[in-house]
């Protein structure tokens, strides 16, 4: 450890702290807990609708905001998991499974105490992670050729398919099927427009956020109106918001290894929140003296997965900020979102915009503080939240995604697109089709075709170059890996059991 | 459904990756191909769409031999509710105006919802909201919506 980390996380508590970017980083969180509640609103949407209102700010408020409303909605997501056994976000789905019967005892407060206090130290941990990691990756990314990072963008092309449910033909189909829609528009090489249907607004291609608004807001909408459930509201007071000496001993553990395992899942281009709660759930029911009492309310159900959700969701954070390239659909926006404000994201970001880089890694920090400070008081606020019917709800998000989609350019045409998109995102999710590794295809088809040409030019046409270089292969091989594992017999039932618990 | 469908989620998938593997391959040749050390524009696309056609040939073939659940129920009536009315807003945005489109958005797509009611309370909240939205988009955040379109001379 050197101490130029200080003087940078030092310039980084300066950056987040002066009142603009306070303010920006509670209203991030604040947004991200209420749509971490309101079923049926996940980051990505919300993220998508809100890029266009961030075109106006400074570039490090507006990245402190959105990702604020990223790990916001991880605490959120957990309080509907406990209070109504309906998890808000995917990644606190094994919450419920213990969170709900602890609320059912009339445990509620506790659940809901231990789980923003097992985020909050994840979240701690992982800031300080993201720290200490990310500038020795930049180092090695800055001596990344177009062959390493086309290997790298396969890898984490092949690590999402992981954590895809259903068969890997669909889940590689769904990949094979981005990666062709970011090719639509001009070729940076030739200059031709492709599959623009010699539509104008199609030769710069199709806008990202449009797809993920579409794919994410629209058609999540239309999945809900055909499954709407009641909503009932287990505890109408939530009381008994203190943790004793007992309950302190029986969570260090399991919210460490969660730690442990949520940031380490989370690094991995393709892994993040949801794939690191599972995780440590089922390690946690190996390892605790108290399995018997796993899905019957045991306390270490809920801290175990919460530290892990919070902890894998800030790590995905340490490939976007080191290497530019995104492990899951938010950060796809997140590097829209600094395109947008000028900035080319990779490893030249740490050294060209240091204020930028360690502002919004302390802006983390500062938002998992407000988060812990603002939940337990605001709980009665949440409660009500929860309580929204669906069918008043839904014009509201789809207004939103509407007028969000319209500002991105000015032009109808891309709410015409993400109509188009909601209804593909609505057949998605009938016939099994996961959307996540298509929209990470989309982000990475162009960058991919571009780094493999040049990978290909320079070695005059000998694809060996993938394999002849060390880290590139060693990327590659890695991805051969996780393929031939997912295919195993065994595994492969394994998997399908661990998303089934998902329905 | 036949008794060659045995896994018509499979089934069904594959024939989409197929069609549309095709079609993008079939677009694909009018771009140059050039060669591995020169990437013409069609040499990746080409790639790609001949992936998605294997793949889509393996889940057809999956879909024959495996048995597999049926596809449920298909959501139609929120499916084209939501979709037509937010073509709806697009179209009428530019013409009548964010105030007229908003109210068609919200009003069209309510119904989408098997407990919508048609109460006087709902159009209060729909009201409200596009008092919301002018408020904090057009005249707080300044987006060039207009808020009366070309049809009254907006």
């Amino acid at each position: 450890m050197d101490a130029n980390l200080f003087a940078n996380l030092w310039l980084g508590l300066q950056t987040a702290g002066s009142f603009i970017n306070l303010f920006y980083c509670l209203t991030g969180v604040i947004l991200g807990t209420a749509i971490g509640v309101l079923p049926g609103l996940g980051p990505v949407a919300t993220i998508a609708m809100l890029l266009p209102i961030t075109f106006g700010l400074p570039p490090v408020s507006s990245l402190i905001m959105l990702a604020g409303i990223f790990y916001g909605a991880q605490y959120g997501g957990s309080t509907t998991a406990i209070l109504i056994n309906l998890p808000g976000e995917s990644s606190s789905v094994v919450t419920a499974l213990d969170g709900h019967e602890m609320a059912k005892n009339g445990r509620a407060g506790k659940a809901l105490v231990t789980a923003a206090l097992a985020s909050f130290f994840a979240g701690t941990v992982t800031t300080i992670m993201i720290a200490l990691f990310s500038p020795p990756l930049a180092e090695i990314a800055l001596k990344f050729g177009s062959a390493e990072y086309f290997s790298l963008m396969v890898l984490g092309l092949v690590a999402s398919m992981a954590l895809a449910r259903g068969s890997l033909i669909h889940a590689l189909g769904m990949i094979v099927l981005g990666l062709l829609l970011g090719i639509v528009g001009t070729d940076v090489n030739s200059g031709v427009a492709r599959y623009s249907f010699d539509i104008p607004e199609l030769i710069d291609g199709i806008n990202f956020v449009v797809v993920a608004m579409g794919v994410f807001g629209l058609g999540e909408i239309i999945s809900n109106l055909q499954n709407e459930t009641e909503r009932s509201l287990l505890v109408k007071k939530v009381t008994g918001l203190m943790l004793n000496k007992e309950d302190f001993k029986a969570i260090a553990a399991p919210v460490l290894r969660g730690t442990m395992l949520g940031s380490i899942l989370g690094i991995l281009p393709g892994g993040g929140a949801m794939l690191s709660s599972f995780a440590a759930y089922a390690l946690e029911k190996k390892v605790s003296k108290n399995s018997a009492n796993f899905g019957k309310g045991a306390i270490e159900g809920v801290a175990a997965p919460e530290a892990a959700n919070n902890a894998g969701a800030q790590a995905s954070f340490i490939p976007m900020l080191t290497l530019g390239i995104p492990s899951n659909p938010v950060m796809a926006l997140m590097i829209g979102a600094m395109i947008i404000q000028g900035i080319q994201p990779g490893p030249s970001v740490m050294v060209e915009q240091p204020a930028l880089f360690w502002g919004l890694v302390a802006s983390m920090w500062i938002g998992n503080v407000m988060l812990v400070i603002l939940n337990l008081p605001l709980i009665g606020l949440w409660v009500k939240m929860i309580s929204v019917p669906y069918h008043l709800l839904f014009p509201v998000i789809l207004v939103f995604c509407c007028i969000g989609a319209f500002s991105l350019a000015n032009t109808s045409f891309d709410v015409y697109f993400m109509a188009l998109f909601g209804l593909a995102g609505y057949l998605f999710r009938k016939l099994e089709c996961e959307p996540a590794p298509m929209l990470l295809g989309f982000i990475l088809g162009p960058m991919m075709e571009e780094f493999l040409r040049r990978a290909l030019l320079l070695s005059k046409g000998n694809p060996m170059v993938l394999i002849a270089r060390p880290i590139s292969a060693t990327m590659l091989t890695l991805a051969a890996l996780i393929m031939v594992t997912l295919m195993l017999p065994a595994l492969r039932k394994k998997r399908e059991e661990v998303f089934v618990e998902d329905d | 459904m036949s008794s060659v469908i045995k896994g018509p989620k499979d089934f069904w998938k594959g024939v989409a990756y197929l069609s549309f593997g095709a079609i993008a391959y079939w677009i694909a040749r009018d771009y140059s191909f050039g060669s591995a050390s020169r990437m013409g524009a069609g040499y990746f696309p080409t790639m790609l769409s001949g992936l998605l056609m294997l793949l889509g040939l393996l889940a057809v073939l999956r879909g024959v031999t495996r048995p597999g659940v049926p596809l449920g129920a298909f959501a139609w009536k929120p499916a084209l509710v939501i979709t037509a009315s937010t073509l709806a807003f697009g179209v009428l945005l530019t013409r009548a105006g964010l105030i007229v489109a908003l109210l068609v958005l919200i009003m069209g797509s309510a119904p989408a919802s098997s407990r919508f009611r048609f109460e006087w309370q709902v159009v209060f909240m729909a009201l409200g909201l596009i008092v919301f939205c002018v408020l904090v988009f057009v005249t707080g955040l300044g987006l060039p919506m207009p808020l009366l379109g070309s049809w009254f001379g907006g």
